[in-house]
């Protein structure tokens, strides 16, 4: 039963992007089409099942003043097999991702849940926190990017869905993102009525930000 | 001379690396709140990207390339920037105590910071020389100040509002006036053209 926990925290209660909002740059630029960003979410899912696991087993031995750079080598290890493995069978999906994918390693979502999770849990939980968390962050960037493709070009999945009408395209460029993902963290919140953000600790311990913001004493990221 | 500045003008403003190309959001929605904390973020940045340019290029071009690790790229950058970070802190505090005092707070956050890593990987992948990488870091940063100055405006006058819908309060209602300010950058696309050709 907690094993089941741990895994559908991060899909709805803890979704590492519309509740923890961690992975902010990735979400905004890989969801202009909905098979680049399933193939995100995917790519990042596989870092952070391999990152985390790695670092449950890892956290006895790793010394805990340089434990930021080890978990940064070990991710870092993955995102190289991650784009590579891209590189060699899915060569448009690489091109597509370009910049985004070596800049997984600085995705807030994996060295967070590698800080705030994997160094203290056994390697069977990190495993199925990363997997939970790996697609409550795919799921977010497929509804997301559904919006956008389905508003901002016209299509599906490649799919052409309507004639007639101009798509808006706006939708798919920069300021469509902003737009698209502020209206979606308001219907979270308006869905939860705020309950899930204030109950719980926002994971400073992975925000970048975390020094400069005060809000972990606030138990709130101001974000 | 001319090639230099379409790199400058262009990193500054058409593809401003916050509102055009998603990098740095984190601390773009994080520390903008104050005009102070956005200006002292962005000198940070600007700092460390022509630092980090300047460290990575030539183990790119001199070590990497030449025996063939081209794969190891990710994992080098990051631990050299990581490294550098550490190193340009502890500097700072011994020697430039003042300048550390306004900067220190800043220079942790930006190892985990996308548009450092980020400007360091699209200098080696655009085939930039040294002094293009360096022009192209350098205008990275400027225009990243640009943008954190611009909106920790708009935040202030957002943030002074009481009639903002209630479930748009906070992040919602930030990340939408972010698509505005983005929505104005996107009149500088054809301005390289227009100015230099």
């Amino acid at each position: 039963m907690k094993k089941i926990r741990v895994l559908l925290n991060g899909l709805i209660r803890e979704n590492p992007v519309l509740v923890l909002v961690l992975g902010t740059c990735p979400t905004l630029a890989t969801s202009t089409s909905v098979k680049n960003a399933v193939g995100m979410g995917l790519a990042a899912t596989f870092v952070l099942l391999g990152s985390n696991v790695v670092i449950s087993m890892l956290k006895k031995i790793v010394p805990d003043k340089v434990r930021i750079p080890c978990f940064i080598v070990v991710i870092a290890t993955f995102v190289t097999i991650v784009s590579m493995l891209l590189q060699a069978f899915v060569p448009p999906l690489y091109s597509a991702l370009g910049i985004y994918l070596p800049l997984i390693v600085v995705n807030c979502i994996i060295l967070g849940r590698a800080e705030m999770f994997a160094s203290k849990n056994p390697v069977l939980d990190s495993a199925l926190d990363g997997i939970g968390m790996g697609l409550g962050f795919t799921l977010t960037l497929f509804m997301m990017s559904s919006i956008r493709e389905i508003i901002g070009s016209g299509t599906w999945m490649g799919i052409k869905l309507y004639s007639g009408i101009q798509p808006m395209s706006i939708v798919t460029l920069a300021p469509g993102g902003f737009f698209v993902f502020g209206c979606l963290v308001a219907l979270v919140n308006a869905i939860t009525k705020g309950r899930v953000r204030k109950k719980q600790k926002n994971g400073c311990a992975g925000c970048p930000s975390a020094a400069v913001c005060n809000g972990e004493e606030k138990g709130e990221c101001q974000a | 001379m001319k090639e230099m500045m379409v790199i400058l003008v262009s990193a500054i403003l058409v593809n401003n690396f916050v509102l055009a190309k998603f990098l740095g959001i984190c601390p773009f929605l994080g520390v903008s709140q104050k005009l102070d904390s956005a200006m002292g973020m962005s000198i940070a940045v600007t700092f460390v990207m022509a630092m980090a340019t300047a460290a990575t290029y030539p183990i790119q071009k001199g070590i990497l390339e030449r025996f063939g690790l081209e794969y190891l790229q990710t994992i080098v950058f990051i631990l050299v920037i990581a490294a550098l970070v550490q190193l340009v802190e502890t500097i700072l505090k011994k020697y430039v105590p003042t300048l550390y005092k306004s900067l220190g707070i800043y220079l942790p956050l930006i190892t985990t910071n996308c548009c450092v890593l980020g400007v360091t990987i699209l200098n080696i992948t655009k085939q930039y020389t040294f002094a293009q990488s360096m022009v192209n870091s350098v205008g990275a940063g400027l225009g990243f100040m640009l943008a954190m100055v611009i909106f920790s405006g708009v935040r202030s006058r957002v943030e002074a509002s009481d009639k903002i819908p209630e479930h748009f309060r906070g992040l919602p209602i930030t990340l939408i006036a972010a698509s505005i300010v983005s929505v104005s950058f996107m009149g500088f696309t054809g301005v390289v053209e227009g100015l230099f050709h």
